[in-house]
């Protein structure tokens, strides 16, 4: 817990109720002092919460303790410089009335407030262009709220048009029928995806060109939204696991630790010195997965195909490791609340330097067709650039945001499992264009497998699980030989472990950015609620100031300099 | 040794039935349109990738103009969002054209048992083959491919495939 945070926001906020949960300040705030309160919050220099990360509703119908008000609205918001971070709850009494956006505030709350919308129906006064986001235009209702059957699908029979938005879009930068008169052209709107090979799965870009000129941007996301959170409200902590495997498919098991991690730390379960490491270890292996598939797929939006095999060819080899280990090539399942599935197998040390120098020799070839590559250069060195305040007030983490010269890494600023014994850098970027989103990723490899070296020597022996049965499963010895064994495993089995009641949110330094989880408990086996903080969700909702005024082949590498993953996207 | 009509033209003509060259022409020149929207598509990378190399079997010709592909792979979830688009692709396709749905997801829905995901794809389009796996291993796909392959064998250029298959969307 973060004591001088708390202090900080009660003296800033004496008539405001603040608590806190795990690292998080709490503040719940009427819709009418909301506003004023946003506004000290991000502009006080004393406070400073410049990145707005995520912004969900709860729905409190079926929850066993009377609340106020049915709907809630939350906001976590974050100080990166100081580590700090608040949750502003905020009751609605009535969802059709709603409550003020905040919007003006941030720019990420634009996608976050329209998804909150989407999902439970509350209203945002005064939002800018409030309408749906992961569903599609002809759904009915609101999926997420508790009286909605899990079961019920809708049938989709045409694509939304987005005429309407593109020609707002237009129009907000001054481009009118006089415009188009005076460069004595039509504008010509081009569609790419949702099924494209440039989208890199399924994302709708809609451009209004002049020439091969992006003049506006809009851009349509949810093909890929496969209910993860109402079908987490249906399963037991631990049956979710597999579930966060099909998030960011490309580092499936960092997902797997990164949910773990949330549940843990509410439960108050210390894991075991091995696991801790196992999980440094295998994050960062998955993190050096993700960013080889990143830069090869991107690289063969540009034309260099030979990357791609130099790269891709390495990350295949590793399947070999992780296959072995987890028993499954892509979606990994390993983690379990309190530990890990199980130990690396023996002489697994062997195996995973035979891939690190791989990957290595991969990537130190790929980078001598690329450093000194006339064409990449040209391509993407002032290209799509993002500043720094705006890529912070989009919600940018991660690479992304580090490739605008932000230090923000949270195995820096928020350490876990002994991150801060370890020897590594963050690297930086100056511009923020393409080429530095590419190179922090070749660097964020040799940083990665720098910590894999050093975790791998200093890894004690001893068990991957913790020994409390109201968590772990107890040994199959135990299960089969006494009834307080046999009793403990069919609980944990059908009941799940069981989460005190209560609202938390932890987060994780995912290979794209901050991976958070937000959790709602009644104090059962199940999450009431679990939203997932998606970096990349909120990279896509910043991508049409990339790209505006740039060429429309720059937008399709910017795309794949910022690695949008579906899974984790759309959910 | 030649009988009839070969016999009296030499050795320079072959005589054959029309359905059995054309199949052998389709069947090892099938041109992929990867209608990728999740894990699965990541595995299909890796078919294509060396280790495992689609072009063995004819078939890297990856296109992503549905004009130019006669076998749909869909990899991945579809959602309720994405089958109209889904559907309209498969319209877009000249025939002959055959689909795979490749893992659970595009085969039944697979573990997203909920509001937004189509339980199959079969419910929008007619499908070939179906691949199991969440997501499958892409020796599965190649699998797949051997299985249209020898589909293709014992069709016949006279007959019309799917002409009455009605989908939630028809």
């Amino acid at each position: 817990m973060n004591t001088t945070a708390l202090e900080l926001i009660q003296a800033a906020f004496p008539d405001v109720p603040c608590t806190s949960s795990i690292d998080a300040v709490v503040l719940t705030v009427q819709p009418e002092q909301l506003e004023t309160t946003l506004s000290r919050l991000k502009n006080d220099p004393t406070l400073n919460f410049g990145l707005l990360l995520d912004v969900t509703g709860v729905d409190f119908l079926e929850y066993p303790t009377p609340q106020a008000t049915r709907f809630l609205v939350v906001y976590t918001i974050r100080n990166w410089e100081k580590n700090m971070l608040v949750e502003v709850r905020v009751p609605v009494a009535d969802p059709a009335v709603g409550i003020p956006t905040a919007t003006k505030f941030w720019d990420s709350a634009n996608w976050g407030e329209r998804e909150t919308y989407d999902q439970y129906g509350i209203v945002f006064q005064g939002h800018p262009d409030l309408r749906r986001i992961l569903n599609h235009w002809q759904f009915q209702g609101h999926p997420l709220r508790k009286d909605y059957a899990i079961e019920k699908g809708q049938i989709c029979y045409e694509s939304d048009s987005l005429e309407k938005e593109i020609k707002d879009r237009l129009a907000s930068k001054g481009v009118n029928k006089t415009t188009m008169e005076e460069i004595n052209t039509e504008i010509m709107y081009l569609n790419l995806g949702p099924s494209h090979p440039a989208t890199h799965g399924a994302i709708r870009i809609l451009t209004a060109l002049d020439g091969e000129t992006i003049l506006a941007n809009v851009n349509e996301i949810g093909y890929l939204h496969r209910g993860f959170e109402k079908t987490a409200e249906n399963r037991t902590y631990n049956q979710v696991i597999p579930l966060t495997d099909r998030l960011n498919y490309c580092s499936a098991l960092m997902n797997n630790i990164a949910y773990a991690k949330a549940v843990e730390s509410w439960l108050g379960v210390e894991i075991t010195e091995r696991a801790k490491f196992m999980r440094v270890i295998l994050s960062e292996f998955f993190r050096v997965q993700d960013h080889l598939v990143c830069i090869a797929a991107n690289l063969v939006d540009m034309g260099g195909l030979t990357n791609y095999w130099y790269l891709y060819n390495e990350k295949e080899a590793s399947y070999d490791l992780i296959s072995r280990l987890t028993g499954a090539r892509l979606t990994s399942s390993f983690t379990r609340i309190g530990g890990m599935y199980r130990d690396f197998y023996e002489g697994w040390e062997a195996d995973m330097e035979t891939h690190l120098h791989g990957i290595e020799k991969g990537v130190s070839d790929s980078l001598k067709l690329v450093l000194k590559n006339r064409i990449v250069h040209d391509r993407t060195q002032n290209v799509c650039v993002m500043p720094a305040d705006k890529a912070l007030s989009y919600g940018y983490t991660g690479p992304c945001l580090r490739a605008s010269g932000v230090p923000f890494d949270l195995r820096k600023d928020n350490p876990y499992y002994h991150y801060e014994t370890f020897d590594f850098t963050i690297p930086l970027g100056s511009k923020g264009d393409i080429y530095d989103r590419i190179m922090i990723r070749y660097e964020e490899i040799f940083q990665s497998i720098s910590i894999i070296r050093q975790a791998m020597k200093m890894m004690p022996a001893g068990p991957v699980f913790v020994s409390d049965n109201h968590v772990a499963l107890p040994p199959k010895a135990e299960v089969y030989k006494n009834i307080e064994g046999l009793a403990s495993h069919f609980k944990l089995i059908f009941e799940g472990v069981k989460a005190p009641a209560g609202e938390w949110y932890d987060s994780f330094e995912a290979a794209n950015g901050e991976l958070g989880f937000y959790f709602v408990s009644d104090g059962s086996g199940r999450p009431y609620k679990c939203k997932v903080r998606p970096p990349c969700f909120y990279m896509m909702s910043g991508f049409h100031e990339m790209v505006e005024g740039e060429m429309i082949a720059d937008a399709v590498i910017n795309l794949g300099s910022i690695n949008i993953i579906g899974g984790e996207l759309d959910r | 040794m030649a009988l009839g009509l070969e016999a009296s033209l030499g050795d320079t003509v072959l005589t054959t039935k029309l359905d059995a060259v054309i199949n052998w022409g389709r069947e090892y020149s099938l041109w992929p349109f990867v209608f990728g929207t999740a894990c699965c598509a990541i595995e299909f990378m890796s078919a294509a990738a060396s280790q495992l190399d689609i072009s063995r079997w004819g078939a890297e010709v990856v296109r992503f103009s549905p004009r130019q592909a006669d076998l749909l792979l869909v990899c991945g979830t579809i959602s309720y969002k994405q089958a109209p688009i889904l559907k309209r692709i498969y319209e877009q396709m000249p025939e002959p054209k055959w689909v795979v749905a490749m893992g659970a997801c595009a085969s039944s829905g697979g573990v997203y048992d909920n509001y937004c995901t189509v339980q199959g794809i079969d419910t929008i389009i007619p499908v070939d083959v179906y691949i199991s796996g969440c997501p499958p291993r892409p020796e599965a796909v190649l699998d797949a491919l051997m299985k249209i392959q020898d589909q293709i064998k014992g069709e016949s250029v006279l007959n019309d495939r799917h002409k009455d298959f009605k989908g939630i969307l028809d």
